[in-house]
């Protein structure tokens, strides 16, 4: 027996131990965990669940262990995956700070840093949201203006961020601010940790064409961050900015894959034979048939060439740019072509004349219209493709 | 199944790149063009390319073949499709190979694929009947005279069916056009009276031909495998030939795209290089785009047909498409972006667009794979 299949086994045993029931079943929305001070658990095998994963550091498996992470390599965070997948279990911890800024905490932050940070994140006790957007910074995200002064033995922030996903309900934000008012707009930005709780931090929710959305606005009125809490060398903050972009990036190019994303989880194959009627077990309606054809060709294309990334062990790079312009857009064009093949049950709003699968179909699609905005235009990804991977000039 | 290529593979696709490179650029095709060679490829090429062993790749080693299955022969096409070398080894290394080693029995596979991977016979596999390919419209008719068969009808558009020395016969024995079951392949020499070979001019300067059966009588032993039952492992040849030549189209496009991008870095108007519109690029950027999901599409494909994966059916139309639609985006947008230079015959990128259109009616347009696709997936 090999030490992978040893491993397998080991995990088998304890995922058998220590994976509760309810935990093995689909997840639904309300049940979602995210963690934090303030986390409310309305199925405590949840919390449960929780524990034990962030205790073993499975919620972030390729972490080093010093940081509390599980210390597995890359074959044997696939066999976790295979061994949790096998049991259809949930995702312990949807965290913003596993997927975004823990890996750029251990590129760029300080020992003292990780050792204060990580743990916590990992363990799911204080969850994190993201200040970079701001009102007259969007797709030129370094012209922000957020400033933050040193005064002594502290910064002291003052502006908006906007877009912040969940800002309120998170216990901390990691925020791009202007510490070199006077250098090149790229040559004077920091990264820098905020504890939401400092006084002089407000937020307020944002309504989205969809409707009620995680977003919000968030102030910074007189915010004192206390030095230790800037990641990195001051102004050098856009290195760490864009490595952590392309984290999002590869976060959000899943989008592109059914089932994964925003969206309401629904089959376009389905809906449209049920919406446009089946003959001999085909989509009744030619021209929706063949469109719907092409699009899930290029799905199939689409989610071989994210396989193949993984297989060749591409790192995070142009290539995200790539697959989170192309998975948003396809993204888009799903629903597109979801409410066109339902016709006029796709576009309820409230429950009067429409069911709930209906409703949901319809926001997700006026929600996938800002996947192809948030974490980078497609104008903005499709220009990272002409410069650094084509080499086209300025 | 990994979507990479092993140690073996990329060795063989280096070897194919340094031969494209040095024995067959761009000048080897538009020499042929212009040449009176009626074959449309070079002899002396082809016998160097079976020197390397690249006849008997999909050949199984007791009949002296090296059988590195379809993700060899396919990286070795996708880089000869680069320099657009025109060569027998589509219709002969693939089609023919798979045709006589699938459908075969043991004497036939002795009696024939020695000698093709000894480069001393070449084959092709007459399929389609009308103007479109629709594999099992087939109208062709043989029937059993005494100890001898009788076949008589028509085949059109066989890829290298002017210079080959074995026809491959598509014929029905039983049924009626459309029909899967009662279909049956037979191998005749090409000089068998009976059979008229037609060459016919394509845009892309290749070989093809037209053929006319009347009353061409065929020994016993000429049929391949049994009477009747060869459409399902006909759809099975027809597929891996679909892979082969999605390969070569993906190497056709990775070479136009590439000539492309470096004209937009070159070429300088209102004292600018092109490549700095943001028009350009952003069409540019796009188009790398489908290239990769084409690359996927096609390891994907060929690495299924080696593993006699049960998706084989898919991926194969799921690569021709995605060829297909990508070497059509690509080579327009290569005429586009070098503006004038693009249409003059003195240019080579307008090589690509006329090779393109005659490629992706090969063995089905996308428009044939993705109705097909459909079919499989159930939609």
């Amino acid at each position: 027996m090999n030490d992978l299949t040893a491993f397998r086994e080991e995990v088998r045993d304890w995922l058998e131990e220590n994976c509760p029931p309810s935990m093995r079943t689909p997840m639904v929305p309300e049940e979602e965990v995210w963690g934090g001070r303030n986390a409310e658990y309305v199925n405590p095998e949840s919390k449960l669940w929780l524990d034990r994963m962030g205790e073993k550091g499975w919620t972030a498996p390729n972490i080093p262990k010093e940081y509390g992470g599980g210390g597995l390599d890359r074959e044997q965070t696939k066999v976790l995956h295979q061994e949790l997948f096998r049991i259809n279990a949930r995702q312990p911890l949807n965290s913003f700070g596993i997927w975004m800024l823990a890996p750029c905490i251990i590129e760029f932050g300080s020992e003292e840093q990780k050792l204060e940070h990580i743990p916590k994140i990992i363990k799911g006790e204080i969850r994190w949201c993201q200040g970079y957007s701001e009102p007259g910074s969007g797709s030129d995200l370094a012209s922000l203006s957020t400033k933050a002064e040193d005064i002594g033995d502290h910064y002291l922030v003052n502006g908006q961020k906007v877009w912040t996903s969940y800002a309120d309900k998170a216990d901390w934000i990691f925020a791009l601010v202007r510490t070199g008012p006077k250098e090149p707009k790229h040559n004077g930005i920091s990264f820098l940790l905020i504890d939401m709780a400092t006084e002089g931090v407000s937020t307020k929710p944002i309504t989205l064409i969809s409707g009620k959305s995680p977003f919000c606005e968030t102030f910074f009125d007189n915010v004192k961050a206390p030095k230790e809490n800037l990641v990195g060398v001051e102004n050098s903050g856009w290195t760490i900015a864009k490595k952590l972009l392309q984290h999002e990036r590869n976060f959000i190019s899943n989008f592109g894959l059914a089932g994964g994303g925003t969206g309401s989880g629904a089959d376009i194959v389905n809906i449209a034979k049920k919406y446009l009627g089946e003959v001999n077990g085909q989509i009744a309606n030619l021209t929706h048939r063949e469109n719907i054809t092409l699009h899930k060709m290029k799905e199939h294309a689409f989610g071989l060439t994210l396989q193949r990334s993984g297989d060749e062990g591409a790192k995070a790079s142009a290539a995200s740019s790539m697959f989170k312009y192309y998975g948003t857009e396809h993204n888009k064009d799903r629903y597109e072509l979801m409410i066109a093949a339902m016709g006029n049950k796709g576009l309820g709003w409230t429950n009067e004349g429409f069911s709930d699968d209906e409703q949901a179909i319809t926001k997700a699609w006026l929600r996938t219209k800002a996947n192809s905005i948030e974490g980078g235009t497609s104008e903005v990804q499709l220009n990272v493709i002409s410069r650094r991977v084509l080499d086209l000039p300025n | 199944m990994k979507l990479i290529l092993s140690e073996e593979q990329q060795f063989l696709k280096d070897t194919a790149q340094s031969f494209a490179r040095d024995k067959t650029p761009v000048t080897h095709f538009r020499k042929l063009r212009d040449s009176e060679n009626a074959q449309c490829w070079d002899g002396t090429i082809w016998k160097e390319m079976v020197e390397l062993g690249w006849s008997g790749i999909l050949v199984p080693e007791k009949f002296g073949g090296s059988d590195f299955g379809m993700a060899g022969i396919s990286v070795i096409m996708q880089e000869l499709g680069k320099t657009l070398t025109p060569s027998p080894i589509l219709s002969t290394s693939v089609l023919g190979v798979s045709s006589i080693n699938m459908l075969g029995s043991d004497k036939q596979k002795d009696d024939y694929l020695p000698k093709i991977v000894a480069g001393e016979l070449t084959t092709a596999l007459a399929i389609d009947e009308g103007n479109h390919h629709d594999p099992f419209a087939i109208e062709t008719n043989a029937i059993i005279d005494g100890d001898h068969w009788i076949l008589n009808g028509k085949k059109v558009f066989v890829v290298d069916g002017a210079s080959a020395d074995i026809i491959l016969l598509v014929a029905r024995t039983s049924g009626k056009s459309g029909e899967s079951n009662g279909i049956s392949v037979f191998a005749a020499s090409k000089d068998t009276t009976g059979l008229n070979i037609t060459k016919i001019s394509t845009a892309d300067s290749r070989n093809y031909a037209n053929i006319e059966i009347s009353d061409l009588k065929l020994e016993q032993s000429a049929l391949l495998g049994e009477q009747d039952l060869a459409g399902e492992t006909l759809e099975k040849i027809l597929d891996l030939g679909r892979i082969a030549i999605s390969a070569e189209m993906l190497g056709n496009t990775e070479e136009a795209f590439e000539v492309t991008v470096n004209y937009l870095k070159e070429r300088k108007q209102f004292g600018v290089q092109i490549g700095s519109f943001q028009a350009l690029q952003h069409r540019a950027a796009k188009m790398f785009c489908e290239i990769e999901l084409t690359k996927s599409a096609v390891i994907a494909a060929m690495h299924a047909a080696d593993e006699n994966s049960n998706e084989l059916e898919r991926l194969s139309s799921l690569a021709k498409f995605q060829a297909g639609e990508t070497l059509h985006l690509v080579s327009n947008e290569a005429i586009q972006m070098h503006g004038g230079i693009g249409v003059t015959d003195e240019y080579d990128i307008g090589f690509y667009l006329k090779r393109a259109r005659v490629a992706e009616q090969i063995f089905g347009t996308s428009e044939f794979h993705q109705a097909r696709y459909a079919d499989i997936s159930g939609f």
